[in-house]
């Protein structure tokens, strides 16, 4: 039992590593989740959840902003592009925070191709750190239910 | 509400954004502060009891009792600046020109570093601006700045009525221990005796260290976060 509770915390622990040597989490992250306590063990896995359905509700509109024929409003598609960079900053989401950076800008340029182009790298990615994540929280859960505790990895 | 002998802090947050208040809700509640979460400038003075010409009988009213200055006591108010209809900026401008309320500590977020802004936030009288996302060690750092106005708010009291401390309208806690202003600048670890005084000390201590490398992360390049809150800081920590 406690050989298995050991390779499960290894494994739990090179997972976190890789996430944040890939770049897909940052030391934003690090911070939330020193925010959590025994009092508030799901405050991350809440956190997450808020930012994935603002991701789902700000991509649909800047879809559909970019979808007129006609002319496209730009700051409207700016204006959802400034909350997802603040919400994927404050949750520590590294590569959503760089594609919103870039989306930013060519939004000010008002280049159409490009943000339709960086419009659908946006939910790539929303959706691959969501399965990321669903994948640490499971690993996390495996670790509990086989009777260990699932270690706090030090990013160095 | 502040119960009788609670040493907490309350604060008063405002964001439009849901994620953003939850966020600012769990940092503060990790800083030992009591939080009230609102979603707009609007709410915002209306918990604190400022209502200029607006029907005190709505029903979507935040406070159910009858608006009475000072029934709230909030030691600080920490509000996003990007907000529609009334910014932070709005509702800074609207607490310092009350007579009530513009000794409340106010603090100002934003996602986006934009000197003129916060120079502007700063001479209308915000405490600090902080960029987010908002770190405990930049809450940690406001405490003096919140502890200033409950001191004060202990001074008015003592001034004005010591026997006042069971009055339904007593807004601020009244310690026992507390009889004058050196006291008041040694017992800092008393009066936070029921929270985690340890560790309150500690902070008070530290802010100085703190705030020269959090300094460096948030302030302008002009340094105007680190000129505005050392005074504040002289005001307190030579009490200690």
């Amino acid at each position: 039992m406690d050989a298995h509770v050991a390779q499960l915390q290894m494994q739990y622990r090179n997972y976190i590593l890789s996430l944040y040597q890939q770049g897909f989490l940052d030391d934003q992250f690090t911070e939330l989740k020193s925010l959590q306590d025994d009092g508030t063990p799901d405050f991350v896995a809440e956190v997450l959840s808020l930012f994935f359905d603002d991701c789902v509700k700000l991509v649909g509109n800047m879809a559909r902003a970019l979808d007129q024929t006609g002319t496209v409003d730009f700051s409207q598609v700016g204006a959802n592009v400034h909350q997802l960079k603040g919400s994927s900053s404050s949750v520590g989401a590294k590569r959503v925070k760089g594609l919103c950076i870039n989306f930013k800008e060519l939004c000010e340029a008002k280049n159409y191709e490009g943000c339709v182009r960086c419009l659908q790298q946006v939910d790539i990615e929303y959706k691959t750190l969501k399965a990321k994540l669903q994948d640490m929280f499971n690993l996390e859960k495996q670790i509990v239910q086989a009777g260990g505790i699932v270690p706090q990895v030090d990013i160095n | 509400m502040v119960m009788a002998a609670e040493p907490q802090f309350h604060v008063l947050a405002v964001d439009d954004s849901l994620f953003d208040r939850k966020l600012i809700e769990r940092l503060l509640q990790k800083a030992s502060c009591q939080v009230t979460t609102v979603d707009s400038g609007y709410k915002a003075l209306e918990f604190l009891g400022l209502r200029e010409g607006v029907e005190i009988n709505d029903p979507d009213a935040v406070s159910t009792s009858p608006v009475i200055h000072q029934e709230v006591e909030v030691n600080l108010i920490i509000t996003d600046y990007c907000m529609p209809g009334m910014t932070g900026y709005d509702l800074l401008k609207k607490v310092k020109e009350s007579s009530a309320f513009k000794n409340i500590p106010v603090v100002i977020m934003s996602s986006e570093n934009v000197p003129a802004r916060i120079s502007r936030c700063l001479e209308e009288g915000a405490e600090e601006f902080f960029l987010k996302p908002v770190r405990l060690a930049d809450l940690n750092r406001l405490k003096p700045h919140m502890m200033k106005t409950k001191l004060k708010n202990q001074m008015l009291e003592e001034i004005e009525k010591p026997s006042k401390v069971e009055s339904g309208t007593a807004a601020a806690v009244v310690e026992p221990e507390v009889k004058d202003l050196t006291e008041i600048g040694i017992k800092i670890v008393p009066l936070q005796s029921e929270v985690e005084p340890k560790q309150v000390h500690l902070q008070v201590v530290q802010q100085e260290d703190q705030t020269m490398s959090n300094n460096k992360r948030k302030s302008v390049e002009e340094g105007l976060s680190t000129d505005r809150s050392r005074p504040r800081f002289e005001g307190i920590t030579t009490a200690v």
